[in-house]
């Protein structure tokens, strides 16, 4: 009894004093499934920040921090809950950066997230679903909602001079999502949707799809699908056909598998997915080189700053209790405080042990607004010559 | 002139991808019908068998790219062609050594070569899967069109295009070819005779002199023929992907039983019934209707049925058939 005493007493005491711990956080995201080309650079992201912020020493008395994967596919909704399952329940992570695809990540968070009172921040599920979706306060995300990638593709196509186009949208959360907000910023700026349909992915042959889009018209064809999957095989049937030319690009077609699909059959098409311009994306891309990944890849900085917002909200908090430390995010993400570029981590840690505040800027100027999420910056890109150019930021 | 858009529309949208689709669909329904006939049952594994074909061609096509060897305009992959069906005709003969011939000599009922052809699917499904990889591949190379849109635009003056492609072109030609050569075997030499005597009635045959193991043997190479060539055409003209030659197997099902299974004529003219269907049925008809009367302004697309559905038509034509005439259009077995 004296022993067990001793023991337990021993044990509280190391428990107490001595804070470092090892902290797991999950990283679930599709490394199979219609996005697998982005989440090599998406995971490399994560894993810089968490590695920063591990060999800086400064994080709650020198924790370090490891990376759980596991595979989100993306597409199935009932291998994401089980992937989250798993890093939570036999892992036991203390937040996770996913999911990668809306569906799935609603699935995981309302099914297991949820429940179990884990923090998850998502760097690419844009569906305007998640923005009004009871989340006790677990969910973030780094990516803007669709809804504002709607209102800027509408700005962008009127500016152009272009008033009438066909939709084709992949049948999923996201690819609705954003056709839907689309069609609604467009239609009240003046514009005319001429047909808003769906295409499934992973068919061999999408003739009869553009078929039906051609049939209905239009001066230029908005693809809200994925680079990987149905988007590039509708883009490839309709230029084959002749019935567009001119192509509209949402966040989930830029990548370079659509240069490599298309190269210059596709100039004189345009498009914008979220990626923030500045000092903060500048370094960024110095960072991943040296680390050796493409820090250009989409969704590769908002992976960063997924990661680095639950560390430094860890440090706030003082504490790796999701329950505890996600009353913190949106204070490390916003005003007031001292900006925090990429790289800037260790600093960040210093100032949050210190007492003071940080603003966290990051790879992609974040500023969480709403219930959590980007207020998002655009970068409009247009190809010409085979290449893909960027136009501006908006 | 709105007449000549309207036509051309149709050509364009409809006529020519149902055409080179529906070769497809007969190629690979004549090796479904020809296995039916002969050894009496339905080959599950006969999309499988097309993919693995396809796979083992393209090998040989990167082969051959690789060492520099095309063929100007036409796509290199008609030259790794008799690698690929070379390979599976090996393939074909290995599995019925290994799996049928156990059953075949037992006579079990039908069903349990249905059961048995569903095994080996997934077998090669998986060997197909382990030779290439899942994603998808694009082997066509040389020329893309005959006529491209907008050559076809300054030709014409017309506002519609047509494109006709290579791969289209080529699918048309040579199912034609492969279809004169399989009737002409069939109709013309004695081993064609052989197999048809075999089919018509086996114990006949047996007592006539004919070998049953060759006849067997013929027949199973003559399938994997058809299968790697319905399936290169296929992948050429659309995009390789082992999932897409799974999918593909109902259409290729449906065909070869609206024609009649056994029937080889039937399943010709079941390829292209089921691909018309599936392609005009989805298809919106509101800019040909918009040239034909230009008073008419309809609400809708006047489309019949969404592509999404495009599956649910071979399903459709299927119970129709099945319903009505069970034997097929062209009296074939009776199912």
């Amino acid at each position: 009894m004296k022993k067990l005493l001793l023991a337990t007493a021993a044990g509280a005491l190391i428990a107490g004093s001595a804070g470092a711990e090892e902290i797991k956080m999950g990283i679930s995201l599709g490394f199979t499934g219609p996005l697998e080309s982005m989440a090599p650079a998406m995971r490399d992201g994560a894993k810089l920040a968490m590695k920063e912020a591990s060999d800086s020493g400064l994080l709650l008395d020198g924790s370090t921090v490891t990376a759980v994967e596991g595979d989100s596919t993306c597409a199935d909704a009932a291998a994401a809950t089980a992937t989250v399952e798993r890093l939570i329940t036999a892992e036991g992570v203390k937040g996770i950066v996913g999911g990668m695809c809306s569906g799935e990540t609603i699935a995981s968070l309302e099914n297991v997230a949820k429940p179990n009172g884990i923090v998850m921040i998502s760097p690419s599920a844009t569906s305007p679903a998640l923005s009004v979706i009871e989340d006790n306060g677990l969910f973030f995300r780094t990516s803007p909602s669709d809804a504002r990638q709607g209102e800027v593709m509408a700005d962008i196509l009127m500016e152009r001079g272009i008033e009438s186009v066909a939709v084709t949208y992949t049948n999923n959360d996201y690819g609705k999502g954003l056709a839907d907000s689309f069609q609604a910023a467009y239609e009240a700026k003046g514009g005319n949707v001429t047909v808003n349909s769906a295409h499934d992915d992973g068919k061999a042959d999408y003739s009869a799809e553009v078929a039906a889009l051609a049939a209905a018209g239009g001066d230029a064809l908005v693809v809200a699908g994925y680079v990987d999957q149905g988007g590039s095989g509708v883009v490839r049937a309709s230029l084959d056909t002749g019935a567009f030319d001119t192509f509209v690009f949402p966040d989930g077609m830029i990548g370079t598998a659509l240069l490599e699909n298309f190269g210059s059959e596709i100039d004189g098409s345009f498009g914008q997915n979220p990626a923030a311009e500045g000092e903060g994306r500048e370094t960024y891309l110095k960072m991943a080189e040296e680390a050796g990944f493409d820090g250009a890849g989409a969704f590769s900085a908002e992976a960063y700053d997924a990661a680095a917002l639950m560390l430094l909200a860890m440090a706030a908090s003082g504490s790796s209790d999701p329950g505890i430390y996600k009353d913190k995010i949106m204070d490390v993400a916003n005003e007031p405080g001292e900006k925090i570029m990429p790289g800037d981590l260790a600093k960040a840690l210093e100032i949050i042990n210190g007492g003071g505040d940080v603003d966290y800027v990051g790879a992609t100027s974040v500023e969480l607004v709403g219930a959590g999420e980007s207020a998002g910056v655009y970068r409009e890109v247009a190809f010409s010559n085979g290449e893909m150019e960027i136009v501006g930021y908006r | 002139m709105d007449i000549l858009n309207a036509v051309v529309a149709i050509l364009n949208f409809v006529v020519i991808p149902a055409a080179a689709y529906g070769a497809q669909l007969a190629l690979g329904a004549l090796g479904v019908t020809l296995i039916y006939g002969i050894l009496r049952f339905s080959n599950f594994a006969h999309g499988d068998t097309m993919a693995f074909g396809t796979a083992v061609t393209i090998l040989a096509t990167w082969g051959l790219q690789g060492l520099g060897i095309s063929m100007g305009p036409l796509p290199t992959a008609l030259l790794a062609l008799p690698v690929g069906i070379a390979a599976t005709a090996a393939l074909a003969l290995v599995t019925d050594r290994a799996v049928y011939r156990f059953y075949r000599v037992q006579r079990v009922a039908p069903i349990i070569l249905v059961m048995a052809s569903v095994g080996v699917m997934f077998l090669m499904n998986g060997l197909t899967r382990l030779l290439i990889g899942v994603d998808e591949q694009r082997f066509a190379d040389g020329a893309r069109f005959v006529i491209d849109v907008r050559t076809f635009r300054e030709m014409t003056g017309l506002t519609e295009g047509l494109a006709f492609k290579t791969t289209q072109a080529l699918t048309l030609v040579i199912a034609v070819l492969v279809v004169w050569a399989l009737f002409w075997f069939l109709n013309r030499t004695k081993s064609g005779k052989a197999m048809r005597a075999y089919s018509d009635n086996e114990d006949l045959a047996l007592l006539s002199g004919i070998d049953p193991d060759k006849v067997v043997r013929m027949t199973w190479i003559i399938a994997a023929g058809l299968a790697t060539i319905a399936g290169v055409l296929y992948g050429l003209d659309k995009a390789f992907k082992p999932f897409n030659y799974f999918q593909i197997l109902l259409p290729i099902f449906a065909a070869a039983i609206v024609g009649g299974l056994g029937n080889p004529i039937g399943a010709i003219a079941g390829g292209f019934v089921v691909a018309f269907s599936e392609v005009a049925i989805t298809y919106p008809w509101l800019k040909i209707a918009g040239y034909l009367f230009p008073a008419w302004q309809p609400e809708g697309l006047l489309q019949l049925l969404g592509t999404e559905y495009k599956f649910a038509v071979s399903f459709v034509i299927l119970i129709v058939v099945l319903l009505f005439r069970p034997t097929g259009l062209f009296r074939g077995k009776s199912v």
